[in-house]
C-alpha cells in the first residue's frame, strides 16, 4: 500500500507540490489527471526520488517502508517503477544489455540469484510476445532511434520484465495510436493483481476506457482537488477541469 | 596543410578512484647497479648471454640516446626524470621449472591470485613443468608468454604453436634459438634512434615477446602476455617483435595491472608489427597499471612507442587499446601502410581519472595506393583528469585513393577534467580522401536516474553508460578480453560521480 500525507515538494526553490494525500491500497490502480504544469510529474519523481525535486514536508510510505528516505535504486528493488514521460536515450547501450543489467541488479539487491543470458533472453522474447513486439528491439541501443510509441512499448517492456509491485505510469499514453494505447493497456492489465497496484497519470480519459481504474483523482496546482470513481474521468472529459476545479 | 582543431574543456568534480589491485611482491632480485652507462648496457647484455652484433646495436642505441632530449610536446606534465636514480636490470631468482605449484614462490602465486588470474593459467604463467599442453575446457586456448619483472618466467603452448611452425618466445630466447630472424627485423619498424624513450629501450630492454608466423599460417590461438611491474625502481623496458610472413594471421593480446607503490615508474616499451602481403595482426592492449592515487601522487609513467609496418600489399594491422591505467600514458600505436590496398586500424578508448594523464592517439602514414584507414578514438575524463587526443593522417604523393575515416569522441564525467583534441592532416594527394568528426559529451543526469531507477547503482549506471560510449572500440576486442575490459572501465571510474 501506498500512503502519500501531506507531501510538499520543490524545484530549485519554487514549490511545486503543495500538499499532497493519497492512498493506494495494494491491489488497486488509481488514476491521476490534471492538466499541464498541474505537477504529475514532479510527483512521480518524488517517489522514484529524482535528484533536484526536494521535499520540503510530509511523508511517503510503501508497504511501511520509507520510501523518500531510500535512494532510486532501493526504491526500484523494492518494487517501484516509473514508466518515464520522455524515456531516456543510452547510446551504444544495447536494450537487451540494459533490460538484463537492471533486471539481475534489482535481483541482487533482494537476495535472488542473477540470470545469464540465455535464461534472460527466453524471459524477454515471452514478455515480448506478449506485448506484440518484434525481437529487434532487443538489440538496438536503449530508445535510441525509437519512435515515440516505440519508446513508451519500451517502458512497458521493461516493467513486465521487472515485474514492479507498484508502477507510475506518467503519461504513457501520449502519442500513441489506438492501437499502441490497448498494447500499453493491454501490458498493464496483465498485471493486476492483489500484489501489484499502479498510479496512472494521464491527461486522457481516453487511457482509462481500457485500463479502468479503481479510483480517479484530479491534480490541480500542487494539490488533489478531487477524488472518485471511474466516472469522474467521464466528468472531466464533458466538462473540462476549470468545471471540476469550480464544483470542487 | 596541417588541420588543427583543439578544444579544451574545464571542469570540475570529487574523485576518488580504489585501485583494486595495488600489492607488492617480494622476491629476491639480482640487481644491476644503479644508474645508465655502457657498462650498464654490457652488464645487461652479457647477463643475457648476447651476440655481439646486438651488443653492437644496443650501444648504437645508447650514443644516440645520450644525444637526445626528452621530447616536450605532449599535454602532459610531470618533474624531470632523473635516469641515473633507476635500476635497468632485475629478475626474479627462480631458475628450474617446478614441478607443480606446490614448488612456486607463494609470493608469486598470491600475486597470481589477486589479479584473479585463473589456478590453470597460475600454473601456466610460473613455469609448472607439463603445464599447458590442454586447453582449459570451453575456453579459447590462450599462449601466455608472462614477463613477470624482466624475465620472462614462463611460456607455454609452445609444443602446439611449434607444429604450425610459429615462434612464440621471450624475445631474448628468440634471439638465442632465432637470431636470423631477430636481426632481420629489429629494429626495422621503430629504429634505435627513433625518438628519446625508444632509444632508451633499444639500449636497456630486457625482455618482451617476440612472434613469428610462416607463410600461409593462420595462427590457432589468441597470444598472450602479462606484463607486470614488479621491482621497486625498475624502469621497465619491454620488446616486443611480431612478424607476419606472407598470407597469415595471429592476434595478439597484451594485459597488466601493477602493484602499489608511491615512487613514479618510468615505462618505455617498444612494440614493433611486420605484416607481410596478405597478412594481418591484430594488436589488443588492456593497460591497467598502477594511475597514483586521488591526489596524484604515484603512478607509472608510461611512455611507449608501438607501430607496425604494412610492408606487404593488402596486409592489415588492427590496434586495439584500452588505457584505463599509468599516471601519464604517452603512447601512439602507429602504421605505416607501404603495401599497396594495406589497410590500418586504431580503436582507442582512453580513460583519465584523479589526476591521470593521457596524451594518445596514432599516426597512419598512407604511402602505397589505395591504402585505407580508420582511427576510432574514445576518451573519457574524470576528476582532474586530462585526455588528449594527438592523432596525425599524412597522406604521401604516391597514395593515390587513400581513404582515412577519423572519430575522435570524448566524454567529461565532472567539472574538472579536460578533453582535447589535436588531429593533425597532411594530404598530398588529390585522389585522397580524408573525413574527421569529433563530438563531446557528457553524462547527463537524466541518463544516471533512468538507469538508477531501474535498479542501478550510480557506479553500475556510469559503468553501463561508459561501456555504451566505448562499444565500437570494445567489439574490436577478443571475446574474453572485452569482458575484463568493461569491468576494468567501471572499475577506474569508481566514485567519479558523486
Ligand atoms: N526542472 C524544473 N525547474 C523548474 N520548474 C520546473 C521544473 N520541472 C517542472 N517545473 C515546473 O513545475 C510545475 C509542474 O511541472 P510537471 O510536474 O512537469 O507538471 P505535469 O507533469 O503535470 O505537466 C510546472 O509549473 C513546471 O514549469
Ligand atoms: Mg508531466
Amino acid at each position: 500500500m501506498l500512503r502519500i500525507e501531506g507531501l510538499t515538494a520543490e524545484i530549485d526553490g519554487k514549490q511545486i507540490l503543495k500538499g499532497i494525500d493519497l492512498d493506494v491500497p495494494t491491489g488497486e490502480v488509481h488514476a491521476i489527471m490534471g492538466p499541464n504544469g498541474s505537477g504529475k510529474s514532479t510527483l512521480s519523481y518524488v517517489l522514484s526520488g529524482r535528484e533536484g525535486y526536494e521535499v520540503t514536508g510530509g511523508s511517503a510510505t510503501f508497504n511501511g517502508h520509507d520510501i523518500l528516505a531510500m535512494e532510486p535504486e532501493e526504491r526500484a528493488a523494492a518494487g517501484l517503477f516509473l514508466a518515464f514521460q520522455y524515456p531516456v536515450e543510452l547510446p551504444g547501450v544495447g536494450n537487451a544489455t540494459f533490460l538484463r543489467t537492471a533486471l539481475n541488479a534489482q535481483r541482487k539487491a533482494r537476495g535472488e540469484s542473477e540470470l545469464d543470458a540465455m535464461q534472460f533472453l527466453k524471459l524477454a522474447r515471452e514478455r515480448m510476445k506478449a506485448l506484440s513486439m518484434s525481437d529487434d528491439m532487443l538489440k538496438r541501443g536503449v530508445n535510441v532511434g525509437f519512435s515515440g510509441g516505440e519508446k513508451k512499448r519500451n517502458e512497458i517492456l521493461q516493467m513486465a520484465l521487472l515485474k514492479p509491485s507498484l508502477a507510475i505510469l506518467d503519461e504513457t499514453d501520449s502519442g500513441l495510436d489506438i492501437d499502441a494505447l490497448k498494447i500499453v493497456a493491454d501490458g498493464v492489465n496483465a498485471m493486476r493483481g492483489p500484489d501489484f497496484s499502479a498510479l496512472v497519470i494521464t491527461h486522457y480519459q481516453r487511457l482509462l476506457d481500457y485500463i479502468v481504474p479503481d479510483r480517479v483523482h484530479v491534480l490541480m496546482h500542487g494539490r488533489i482537488v478531487k477524488s472518485g470513481g471511474p466516472e469522474l474521468a467521464q466528468e472531466l472529459e464533458a466538462q473540462g477541469y476549470a468545471a471540476v476545479q469550480a464544483a470542487a | 596543410m596541417p588541420a588543427v582543431n583543439e578544444t579544451i574543456e574545464t571542469v570540475q568534480s570529487v574523485a576518488e578512484s580504489g585501485y583494486k589491485w595495488g600489492f607488492e611482491t617480494d622476491i629476491e632480485m639480482e640487481f644491476a647497479p644503479k644508474g645508465l652507462n655502457e657498462d650498464i648496457v654490457r652488464f645487461i647484455s652479457a647477463k643475457k648471454n648476447e651476440p655481439e652484433w646486438l651488443l653492437e646495436w644496443r650501444l648504437r642505441a645508447f650514443a644516440a640516446w645520450k644525444t637526445m632530449e626528452e621530447p616536450r610536446w605532449a599535454a602532459v606534465k610531470y618533474p624531470p626524470i632523473d635516469y641515473q636514480d633507476s635500476y635497468y636490470y632485475a629478475a626474479p631468482k627462480e631458475k628450474v621449472g617446478p614441478k607443480s605449484l606446490d614448488e612456486v614462490d607463494p609470493e608469486l602465486l598470491k600475486t597470481y591470485a589477486k589479479l584473479g588470474i585463473p589456478l590453470r593459467e597460475q600454473e601456466i604463467l610460473a613455469g609448472v613443468e607439463g603445464a599447458g599442453s590442454v586447453p582449459a575446457e570451453g575456453r579459447m586456448p590462450v599462449a601466455v608468454d608472462a614477463v613477470f619483472d624482466s624475465v620472462s618466467v614462463a611460456t607455454s603452448y609452445k609444443e602446439r604453436l611449434g607444429k604450425e611452425g610459429i615462434i612464440f618466445c621471450s624475445i631474448s630466447e628468440a634471439v638465442q634459438t632465432h637470431p636470423e630472424l631477430v636481426r632481420k627485423y629489429l629494429g626495422t619498424v621503430v629504429p634505435q634512434g627513433d625518438n628519446f624513450f625508444a632509444a632508451l629501450n633499444s639500449a636497456v630492454f630486457t625482455d618482451g615477446s617476440f612472434v613469428y608466423i610462416p607463410k600461409g599460417v593462420r595462427c590457432p590461438m589468441e597470444l598472450s602476455t602479462y606484463f607486470r611491474i614488479n621491482a621497486k625502481s625498475t624502469g621497465q623496458f619491454e620488446r616486443t617483435l611480431i612478424v607476419a610472413d606472407e598470407g597469415s594471421y595471429v592476434s595478439y593480446l597484451e594485459g597488466c595491472t601493477a602493484p602499489m607503490r608511491d615512487e613514479n615508474q618510468l615505462h618505455a616499451a617498444v612494440v614493433e608489427l611486420v605484416a607481410m602481403d596478405d597478412a594481418t595482426i591484430k594488436y589488443s592492449t588492456v593497460q591497467n597499471w598502477y594511475p597514483g592515487d586521488a591526489e596524484g601522487k604515484g603512478g607509472i609513467y608510461n611512455f611507449v612507442t608501438k607501430r607496425g609496418a604494412c610492408r606487404g600489399a593488402r596486409s592489415k594491422i588492427s590496434w586495439t587499446q584500452v588505457e584505463t591505467g599509468s599516471a601519464i600514458t604517452w603512447k601512439y600505436p602507429s602504421c605505416i601502410l607501404q603495401g599497396e590496398d594495406s589497410v590500418g586500424e586504431f580503436y582507442s578508448v582512453a580513460i583519465t581519472n584523479n589526476y591521470q594523464q593521457a596524451d594518445t592517439g596514432t599516426k597512419m602514414f598512407h604511402i602505397g595506393p589505395r591504402t585505407r584507414s580508420t582511427i576510432v578514438s574514445k576518451g573519457i575524463s574524470a576528476g582532474h583528469g586530462q585526455n588528449t587526443y594527438r592523432g596525425l593522417v599524412r597522406i604521401g604523393a604516391k597514395a593515390t585513393g587513400a581513404r582515412n575515416f577519423t572519430q575522435c569522441d570524448s566524454l567529461l564525467i565532472g567539472d574538472l577534467c579536460g578533453a582535447h583534441t589535436v588531429p593533425y592532416i597532411e594530404n598530398r594527394c588529390v585522389t585522397a580522401k580524408v573525413e574527421h568528426e569529433a563530438t563531446t559529451s557528457r553524462i547527463a543526469e537524466d541518463q544516471l536516474f533512468y538507469c538508477r531507477q531501474r535498479g542501478l547503482t550510480q557506479e553500475e549506471a556510469v559503468g553501463l553508460i561508459v561501456n555504451g560510449f566505448c562499444r565500437e572500440v570494445l567489439k574490436e576486442l577478443p571475446m574474453e578480453f572485452a569482458v575484463e575490459a568493461q569491468k576494468l572501465l567501471q572499475i577506474s571510474l569508481e566514485g567519479s560521480v558523486g
